[in-house]
């Protein structure tokens, strides 16, 4: 399992290089989202208007961080669970999205979409929200102010440690319930 | 009748929801350096070495444990010969909800159901009352993370299911799980009473510390088997596979209906966020 270290916007070859279980420390700007913004964001493009960032080479972090108490960027940060943002992912990927940053398993569709639009699926450790906020340097809130939590901010993150789970060539680093074996 | 003045109760429970959000109580921590000892897969060891880190940071900046503060949930015991002077005891916890999560900077997750919209303050709390002997108030703060709640099931076995049913459902339960709920997680069960009662007991589980040894020797004999059926599940720390994909199993089992066997499963986050205490 390889360790690279990666700068946003991601590229296509960027994403190429990433296999499942490799370790990426990102650096650069990364947007905030979860469902309720996702939600917003869905409604922009069907009304055919601008979203608030570019989401050629983009990478999407699932947080709803907690408050940013005196002299720090930021509050907890951590994942949330990724399969409720699976009805979204696909229509960004398609739109440039080049990466989504969570926790937990991802649908077939977002696999799918994932493969035919070259992007990645990255892990990081939920439940380690105060561990991760470390690595966010700064956050500005974009879009959907009224959102609280769920507001889109934009992040600059510095080495930023992630697990590559589902890469563009249909690789998974989540192990399968042995079921047979359990009790 | 004892009497408790009702800033007394804001103000514990405003103590309770920040330390229990900041603070790693000391028998998951301990759990968590057996477990890294037992682990010998090297994402699995990262993953704890980060929780404990995590730990670390949290207790030495204040900052939650988890940015998901949870939903504000308590267990309360109120004494036959005590009671809340100048206010109302629900809400008094309430507004201790509001001080804690304001002013630990935690974070307000309680929506509308529908239109999503936040309440703002962190309330309403999920209160359950109980009325006991003596004269003391005893008041259990639990921050029920959404992740670990969503991943939960409530189902109503057939009697002749029996225990292998029980065992079944719960096994498949955290299976289909998987890495979602952020395990290594503790597994609260209900098992018996109503529909709403298992769950009821299921979460009061979660309540006791992870280094107990359940009174009653075949239940503790029954939260054995399961712990080790579900670790030999291999989904891990964070599902990348491992040793410990629970920290704990805890059951508690009450009459039911003769035509019944409700059970319910309560997924709880690894940090296993609670505080108790009596005034
Ligand atoms: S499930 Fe994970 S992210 Fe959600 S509250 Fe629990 S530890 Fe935090």
């Amino acid at each position: 399992m390889a360790e690279y270290t990666l700068n946003t916007p991601l590229t296509d070859a960027d994403v190429e290089k990433l296999k499942a279980g490799d370790v990426v420390f990102l650096n650069g700007t990364i947007y905030s989202a979860r469902d309720a913004a996702h939600k917003k964001l869905m409604e922009l493009l069907d009304a055919g208007k601008e979203l608030p960032f570019d989401l050629k080479g983009a990478a999407i972090y699932y947080v709803g961080p907690s408050p940013a108490p005196p002299g720090r960027p930021i509050g907890a940060a951590g994942p949330t669970t990724s399969y409720r943002m699976d009805t979204y992912a696909p229509r960004l990927h398609s739109l440039g999205l080049k990466a989504t940053i969570g926790k937990g398993k991802r649908s077939d569709e977002v696999k799918a979409a994932m493969r035919e639009h070259t992007g990645v699926y990255f892990g990081a450790t939920g439940g380690a929200g105060a561990l991760l906020s470390n690595s966010i340097v700064e956050s500005t809130v974009i879009a959907f102010e009224e959102l609280g939590p769920e507001a889109i901010r934009a992040m600059k993150v510095k080495d930023f440690p992630l697990l590559v789970i589902n890469d563009c060539h249909g690789g998974e680093l989540y192990v399968k319930p042995r079921l047979d074996t359990a009790g | 009748m004892r009497e408790i003045p009702v800033q007394d109760v804001i103000d514990a429970v405003a103590a309770m929801c920040i330390k229990a959000n900041t603070e790693l109580p000391d028998d998951v921590r301990a759990k968590f350096e057996q477990a890294m000892a037992e682990e010998t897969s090297a994402s699995a060891r990262e993953v704890l070495r980060q929780l404990l880190e995590n730990a670390d940071l949290a207790r030495d900046t204040k900052l939650p444990l988890c940015q998901d503060c949870g939903l504000a949930v308590f267990f309360v015991e109120v004494g036959d010969d005590v009671r809340v002077v100048g206010g109302n005891l629900r809400e008094a916890i309430n507004e201790g909800v509001r001080k804690g999560y304001a002013d630990g900077f935690l974070r307000k997750s309680s929506c509308h159901p529908l239109t999503r919209a936040n309440t703002g303050d962190g309330t309403p709390a999920i209160i359950h009352f109980d009325m006991v002997p003596g004269d003391k108030l005893k008041l259990v703060y639990m921050a029920k993370g959404g992740g670990s709640e969503n991943m939960s099931r409530v189902t109503m076995l057939s009697p002749a299911q029996g225990w292998e049913g029980i065992k079944k459902f719960v096994v498949e339960r955290v299976a289909e799980a998987g890495p979602n709920p952020c395990p290594p997680t503790v597994i609260g069960i209900g098992i018996g009473g109503t529909f709403d009662h298992s769950a009821k007991i299921a979460k009061q589980s979660l309540m006791r510390r992870l280094d107990d040894t359940h009174p009653d020797p075949d239940i503790a004999a029954r939260e054995k088997e399961l712990e080790d059926a579900l670790n030999d599940l291999g989904i891990g720390p964070m599902g990348l596979g491992g040793k410990t994909t629970v920290l704990g199993v805890k059951i508690t089992m009450e009459p039911c209906h003769l035509a019944s066997l409700p059970l319910a499963v309560n997924v709880q986050c690894h940090s296993q966020r609670h505080e108790e205490v009596v005034l």
